[in-house]
């Protein structure tokens, strides 16, 4: 009796798991197909290399793209000297315990947590007015720069801390200054996880909307210089499905685009990520 | 204040990086505002630039609240703002380019050709519910307001003699195109927006109507002859006297060389009385 | 060793730029909210008709409670599912199968709010308007909140799971249990502390999420009557109010900022909170 009832719940336990396990597949495998279904006619050689014509009805998106890469360009360069530099010295010259140390960490955790939107309210107040830059891919790819800091320092902090200490010692035994074993031999050694963090930040830079609204505003003309608005992929399927009567379309084909570069852009640092967890077996 | 001096000179070696793609030293509009007066001057905008070339003009939305914000703030050259200018904005120059009514709107499916003022009052304020009472069909009532500072909204209560606190919406949309798509998507839906956005999109095959406001047929005819109850003037604002390029284009802008572009985006020219 | 000191001083000022930035965030949005919070009392966000900032009336009540029952219900629905997710991935499906699934999850994971909010915008709110018009609902919200947050829960819950040492299931397996018995009396306990951070981590998620929400949500500022009633959460409302906002109403949005951020912070302190105990 009691073998029977334990079979019974056993049983019922597995077939809800699995039963969960298929409704997430399916729920995710529908918008996938819709996705797919949606812009696949869209999609064209032409929609990559025109630029948006009657609000984005007509045309492609080469100027939603080049915006998009140089705000992205903009917050990298900003950020990845800041973040590595954190990271660095956090790693490397500070021991964990050191007050400097705690107080770098405890910021940008709280960083990590700040909400998008806030980020979009923080860069229209400091860079687009107060700095005077008004809406422009200068001001968006600063403030993604900020939300970025926190991403690529802690991947980068963890990166480092996991190259084994006998190549400080060795390198400190041969002579070399901590500078010229930091580039020679630690960096190198991080590489493939300093390479996974930014792909990991490029990705939630790429998938941003509401940091941007205020900040690189909506202008969908291909930008002339920096301190043009610029519009960005993700803000461009959000203002044709929300702002254009007969927007679905093309929307649908810039949001296959986009899911498709964050794809790219997600297997690419995952397949850095195992080849990270296979070598260090090794070691 | 370092951190202050470190941003500024990131942005510095950034500009000096790209400086191939920097050349801030051509000449530059920024008009900010209404987004029934964006679609209209992005036209005349890239007319313009095609006669002077060497100038660029931006043109982004947001609500005529922000157009007058943005020039107040010396972020946009001209503002653009779809109604009169109030008591406390005199400080602002307006410039009137052209006029637009405002129109209810429904679905094209539905059996609905007109309603009264006090009709649309009671939808709004949710005295009337369903289509039913108005001699529709007996669905729910779907009311579209517009968010708080668009002047579409502001006008439409002035006319209703309403504040929007009394108002029971069930959506609220930013934008004139979100208005059209929102009812555009959904048969039982009532919104209302500018008369110029909305003919423009029927003309291109949204499935909406144009309601007939206590009888009056909202047209480009009956803004023009004054007889349709909401309409209001289309304007471009500027901080100070304009001058130099900005005085150019707003020149340009209430000229007659621009008359067929306000005439295709179904808008009323101001001196074609 | 010059080069050394060099090089330290250097990072030193990175370090110390990159802390000051979220020094620079609060001292922003506390300036700029100033206006409003030096001359209103507190009580005005609470006691106000409702949110007409034109008319003076500050509410964010509305918006407060739209922004926590749209979290939690999409936390009562990726929990569970979430939770199920990783239990198949760590000791249901075939090895193949899990992995597999893993990956998808993975995916899922990165996928843009802005696409799940056109997805709700286009499929989600047609479908419950034919059903409970007008669509645009709290339902919406809470569906398309629970698909975003519902891969950070599964995963963490995975890593947590995964991290549980082999040592404790042959033990378990060596008293007898059953699987059930094994995964709620060993691994779920021993997983807890992974599993509660990765929810508080998706409930801060949540709560600051804003394309998805505004794009389904239908903004209305009220107190939901039911899951078909259309709310505006706090974020959705800064999105949609900010383009145009000035004076008194842009300083009321920078509060709710303030607000949200609070929020958030309290919530990953907590998650801190919760990571430091496991560790000890």
């Amino acid at each position: 009796m009691f073998e029977m009832m334990q079979r019974i719940r056993e049983l019922s336990v597995q077939s809800l798991v699995y039963l969960a396990a298929l409704l997430v597949s399916a729920i995710f495998i529908w918008i996938l197909s819709d996705l797919v279904r949606g812009g696949i006619a869209h999609l064209s050689w032409e929609f990559l290399t025109e630029s948006p014509r009657d609000a984005g009805r007509a045309g492609g998106i080469a100027s939603i793209l080049v915006s998009t890469i140089l705000i992205l360009l903009v917050a990298l360069v900003t950020a990845i000297p800041l973040a590595w530099a954190t990271a660095v010295l956090l790693a490397e010259f500070i021991p964990i315990t050191s007050l400097f140390g705690k107080v770098v960490r405890f910021s940008l955790y709280v960083l990590a947590g700040v909400p998008s939107i806030v980020f979009g309210l923080f860069g229209n107040a400091f860079f687009s007015i107060y700095l005077g830059l008004g809406f422009s891919i200068l001001s968006g790819g600063l403030t993604l720069a900020c939300m970025l800091l926190p991403i690529l320092t802690a991947t980068a902090e963890a990166g480092l801390r996991a190259v084994p200490d006998n190549y400080r010692l060795s390198s400190a035994a041969l002579g070399m200054t901590r500078t010229a074993a930091l580039i020679h031999l630690i960096v190198p050694a991080a590489a493939p996880a300093l390479v996974a963090g930014l792909l990991i930040g490029i990705g939630r830079a790429l998938a941003e909307t509401a940091a941007l609204l205020f900040t690189s505003g909506y202008v969908d003309r291909m930008p002339g210089s920096l301190l043009d608005s610029g519009r960005a992929l993700a803000l461009h399927i959000f203002d044709l499905s929300m702002n254009v009567p007969g927007g679905d379309a093309p929307a649908f084909a810039a949001a296959l685009i986009l899911v498709s570069l964050l794809l790219c852009i997600n297997i690419l640092a995952m397949k850095l990520a195992y080849d990270l967890q296979r070598r260090k077996m090794m070691i | 204040m370092r951190n202050h001096g470190q941003i500024s000179l990131i942005i510095a070696g950034l500009l000096w990086l790209l400086a191939g793609a920097v050349d801030a030293a051509s000449q530059r509009l920024i008009l900010t505002g209404s987004s029934t007066v964006a679609p209209l001057v992005g036209e005349m905008a890239r007319r313009f630039e095609s006669q002077f070339p060497g100038v660029r003009i931006d043109v982004q939305t947001g609500g005529s609240s922000r157009g007058i914000n943005d020039v107040r703030k010396g972020i946009a050259d001209i503002g653009m703002v779809s109604r009169q200018l109030k008591q406390n904005e005199n400080d602002l120059y307006a410039f009137t380019i052209a006029l637009d009514g405002i129109s209810l709107i429904v679905h094209a499916d539905s059996p609905i050709v007109s309603l009264s003022k006090t009709q649309i009052a009671d939808m709004f304020t949710g005295q009337i519910t369903h289509w039913s009472v108005v001699g529709g069909t007996d669905a729910r009532i779907t009311v579209v307001n517009k968010a708080e500072g668009r002047s579409t909204l502001e006008l439409l209560l002035d006319y209703l003699e309403l504040k929007n606190s009394e108002i029971k919406p069930h959506i609220i949309i930013g934008d004139n195109a979100q208005g059209i798509k929102t009812v555009a998507g959904n048969r039982n839906a009532i919104g209302y927006l500018s008369i110029g956005a909305a003919e423009y999109e029927v003309k291109r095959g949204a499935p909406i109507r144009l309601l007939a406001l206590d009888g009056v047929q909202a047209s480009v005819k009956n803004i023009h002859n004054g007889s349709f109850p909401l309409s209001r003037p289309l304007n471009l604002v500027t901080a100070s006297e304009p001058q130099g390029l900005i005085r150019q284009f707003i020149a340009f802008a209430q000229s007659s060389q621009v008359h067929d572009l306000i005439k295709s985006q179904y808008f009323v020219p101001v001196d074609a009385d | 060793m010059q080069t050394d000191r060099l090089l330290v001083g250097f990072l030193r000022v990175g370090a110390m730029v990159s802390a000051l930035v979220m020094l620079l965030i609060l001292l922003f949005l506390l300036l700029e909210s100033w206006p409003v919070l030096s001359q209103l009392s507190l009580l005005r966000f609470v006691v106000d008709t409702s949110w007409h900032p034109l008319e003076g009336a500050y509410n964010l009540m509305p918006m407060l409670s739209g922004t926590l029952l749209a979290s939690l219900g999409a936390l009562l629905l990726a929990i569970p599912l979430g939770i199920a997710s990783a239990l198949f991935i760590v000791f249901f499906a075939p090895s193949y199968v899990a992995s597999l699934y893993r990956r998808f999850i993975e995916l899922f994971a990165g996928i843009p709010s802005v696409v799940f909010g056109f997805w709700g915008l286009t499929t989600l709110v047609p479908l419950i308007g034919e059903w409970q018009p007008p669509g645009a609902s709290l339902l919406a919200g809470v569906t398309v909140l629970t698909l975003m947050v519902l891969p950070m829960v599964a995963l963490t819950a995975y890593t947590a799971l995964a991290a549980v040492p082999e040592e404790l299931f042959r033990n378990a397996a060596a008293l007898g249990l059953s699987r059930w018995g094994m995964v709620r009396g060993v691994a779920l306990p021993a997983a807890r502390t992974g599993i509660i951070a990765g929810i508080i981590l998706a409930a801060a998620r949540a709560l600051g999420e804003t394309m998805a929400v505004l794009m389904v949500a239908g903004n209305v500022v009220q107190y939901p009557e039911s899951v078909f009633d259309p709310i505006r959460t706090l974020a959705a409302n800064i999105a949609l109010e900010m383009a145009y906002a000035m004076g008194d109403h842009r300083a009321a949005l920078f509060v709710s900022g303030l607000l949200l951020m609070a929020l958030v912070m309290v919530l990953s302190g907590m998650a801190g909170l919760v990571e430091k105990q496991s560790h000890v």
